[in-house]
């Protein structure tokens, strides 16, 4: 791929990237207490490359945060330790099952075990622990109605909660991020990229990604439209046969939730093409987690979600 | 392949989720599961056909209310360039949103409906965009279907809009017909209008000529953050990190320190990805100096000869969007540049009536979505530029200190503002 800058002009990778730069050295200039959420998903590999140019030759000086529902896949957890290793950023794993054990959430029952809605109280509860006063999300505008909407520098209140119409004017490179003690912002460097610009910048810059977005044989059951992975945290029922197909993951969450596609997208190439052919979104695709209304996300986000 | 940002001003009413609809659509950036969604949720209203709106209007209660009450981002890319639009509610309320919307946008379209012609909210939109500064408006006129397609309603509009366009500070301004509805020259060409000889929308979009549109002849470089790694192999580094706001920049030029005065010479441009033997907006880069003096956050480099105004006295277009009103002898904070300064606002010299750009003088304050002059006093020196020569160190947002939120922004006045 050729994306090279012609007679002072950015190609669109190459924008998007200082945009975010900007964004990233923006927080660390003016907050205390940053931290950056990594997941080993794709766009939160893309936000820790983005911060260590941000601040090269310096190290990135924050720490990196995950919050770990316990239903992650184990290929991505190791990624995760490697790659932050690699880096050398300070890693903080915030454990859903600590905040289980502590009686702070309890395990949701049913056919959706999904520990994603109990992911918020384990961030929060981490946010206060460590007083993080700004924390980076890799969410994008692309991926959903309710994030459209949202600011690159979010206002979180006392209560981490998102309040979408009362939310800070945005205007050139220019962001408030004026609070005060207890309150935080979530900030999105990410949020003009898309799917596809997401890939495209692995691509170019040759980063090493999860194994399970790439496509590989796995043992899978059907459930509700979606092909889910067989795993020791659900059980099949009687008309949900498993059996093994050629899949990969377009995007990482637990296991519980996060659909496969039959895909034999094998590398970020193929995967790139993959993306630009199909019709259906990621998360409309590949989410359990957002089919639980219209307005899902907002709602989540309103509680302080990512 | 590069980047066009772009708002869409107007109201449902005019067709503006339409449009925006269908060139998501015919784009193929609209996807099929999005579609399901958008038609599940008009049926479950009511409606007996698919409202292309709930694609934009992605909040609870905007789809309670059938408003678009927030700035939605919406991505599209053809072969020939990546498009964010911002898509900007049209009513008067919302004015602050659109202003947000419009602050970085490389072009803006107006929708203007065939069957009404201009009006009030038309000419407040075509204010608002000259005053922000937008280089480009394309002005769709809208719904030529219903009034047949009729040449003479088409030029009406657009010599109503170029009189009125005539006292606002100079953008490119384009007039394209056509029917979201049905197509017409949004994507392809109308065989219903062979009198227009002008492309379709998106060719425009795709066409546009943008890259003069920065400024590339002031070196503005408002430095961001100091790195200084302090250990290791790189012990002895010291970069200033920051964005091009203007000009350009290489290694060996001469560069002039504000606010210390002093020039030196530039040793080297960094990234990650190895030394840059030119630098230009908008690029996010390290630079090395070759003299050690002191650098901070909030200073600027510059050329000796081309510095910017270091002002405390500020002469600026206020858009006011605090809940309560702005006062004279308010005190507020001014985020500019990467310089952030309290000020107090000495006067409020006119309030601008965004309709008849009449100027109503003795006003005592400003109310949210209102626009005004206004004389600001910092309380140190800002390094700026007029809006019009430069949109980066000519624009400024105001922050409430009490609530925190913000609650204006501001254009430091130059030529961007209609004459006295």
């Amino acid at each position: 791929m050729t994306e090279m800058a012609t007679g002072y002009q950015l190609s669109h990778l190459e924008a998007l990237e200082s945009e975010a730069i900007h964004i990233v050295r923006e927080v660390a200039a003016e907050f205390e207490r940053p931290a950056l959420l990594f997941s080993g998903g794709k766009d939160s590999i893309v936000m820790l490359r983005i911060a260590e140019k941000a601040f090269w030759p310096a190290p990135i000086p924050f720490p990196a945060v995950h919050v770990d529902t316990g239903h992650n896949f184990p290929e991505v957890l190791a990624y995760r330790d490697r790659r932050a290793a690699e880096i050398g950023v300070r890693l903080i794993v915030a454990s859903v099952q600590a905040s289980i054990d502590a009686g702070r959430v309890s395990e949701p029952g049913g056919r959706w075990p999904s520990r994603n809605r109990l992911q918020t109280t384990t961030l929060l509860d981490a946010i206060a622990e460590h007083r993080f006063d700004a924390v980076f999300g890799g969410a994008r505008r692309d991926e959903d109605k309710a994030r459209a909407k949202e600011r690159i520098f979010s206002f979180r209140d006392e209560f981490g909660q998102w309040d979408p119409k009362n939310q800070r004017p945005e205007l050139w490179n220019l962001f408030n991020t004026r609070i005060r003690p207890g309150e935080h912002i979530r900030v999105f460097p990410l949020s003009n990229w898309t799917e596809l610009d997401v890939w495209r910048y692995i691509a170019r810059e040759g980063l090493e990604v999860p194994s399970i977005y790439f496509a590989h044989r796995r043992r899978v059951f059907e459930r509700d439209g979606m092909l889910l992975a067989e795993n020791p945290y659900l059980t099949p029922g009687p008309n949900e046969p498993v059996y093994e197909a050629t899949v990969r993951f377009r995007t990482v969450g637990d296991m519980t939730c996060t659909g496969a596609i039959s895909s034999t997208a094998g590398d970020v190439e193929s995967v790139i093409k993959e993306i630009a052919a199909t019709r259906i979104t990621e998360r409309g695709a590949t989410r359990a987690d957002d089919r639980a209304g219209e307005a899902a996300m907002e709602d989540r986000k309103r509680e302080g979600y990512f | 392949m590069d980047i066009l940002r772009f708002a869409t001003a107007g109201s449902v009413d005019d067709g503006k989720s339409t449009l925006v609809g269908r060139l998501l659509y015919d784009s193929k950036s609209i996807f099929q599961d999005q579609l399901d969604a958008v038609e599940r949720a008009s049926l479950a209203r009511g409606d007996d056909r698919i409202d292309l709106a709930l694609l934009t209007d992605g909040l609870r209660a905007e789809r309670e209310q059938g408003i678009t009450i927030n700035v939605a981002y919406r991505y599209f890319a053809t072969p020939k360039r990546k498009f964010i639009i911002a898509d900007t509610p049209g009513h008067l309320q919302y004015t602050r949103n659109m202003v947000t919307g419009a602050a970085t946008a490389d072009l803006a379209i107006v929708l203007v409906d065939a069957t009404k012609g201009l009006t009030d909210q038309s000419r407040r939109h075509a204010v608002l965009l000259g005053l922000l500064g937008v280089p480009h408006i394309v002005v769709c006129v809208n719904k030529m279907d219903l009034v047949g397609y009729s040449r003479e309603v088409f030029e009406r509009i657009t010599a109503e809009f170029t009189a009125f366009a005539a006292k606002l500070p100079t953008s490119h301004v384009t007039f394209v017909p056509i029917s979201a509805l049905h197509g017409d020259n949004v994507v392809t060409r109308s065989p219903e209008m062979p009198w227009y000889e002008g492309g379709p929308l998106l060719h425009l979009l795709e066409t546009v000529h943008i890259a003069s549109d920065r400024n590339l002849v002031d070196l503005r470089f408002p430095v961001q953050y100091a790195i200084r790694p302090r250990s290791g192999a790189h012990r002895d580094y010291r970069g200033y990190a920051g964005q091009l706001a203007g000009g350009t920049l290489r290694p060996g030029d001469e560069v002039l320190h504000l606010p210390s005065g002093i020039t030196t010479r530039v040793a080297g441009i960094d990234t990650m990805d190895g030394p840059l033997a030119e630098a230009f907006p908008p690029m996010s880069v390290t630079v090395r100096l070759a003299d050690d003096i002191d650098v901070s956050r909030g200073d600027m480099l510059c050329r000796p000869h081309n510095a910017p105004a270091a002002v405390q006295d500020l002469d600026l277009m206020v858009c006011w969007m605090g809940e309560r009103p702005m006062r004279t002898g308010a005190t507020l904070l001014v985020k500019h540049t990467t310089r952030t300064a309290r000020a107090l606002v000495r006067d409020l010299r006119y309030r601008l009536d965004v309709h008849t750009l009449h100027r109503e003088r003795g006003v005592g304050e400003l109310r949210r979505n209102e626009i005004g002059r206004v004389r600001l006093r910092a309380a140190r020196p800002l390094f700026c530029d007029p809006y019009s020569r430069n949109r980066l160190t000519g624009g400024l947002i105001l922050i409430d200190e009490a609530s925190n939120q913000t609650v204006g922004a501001g254009m430091i006045t130059g030529s961007a503002v209609p004459v006295e």
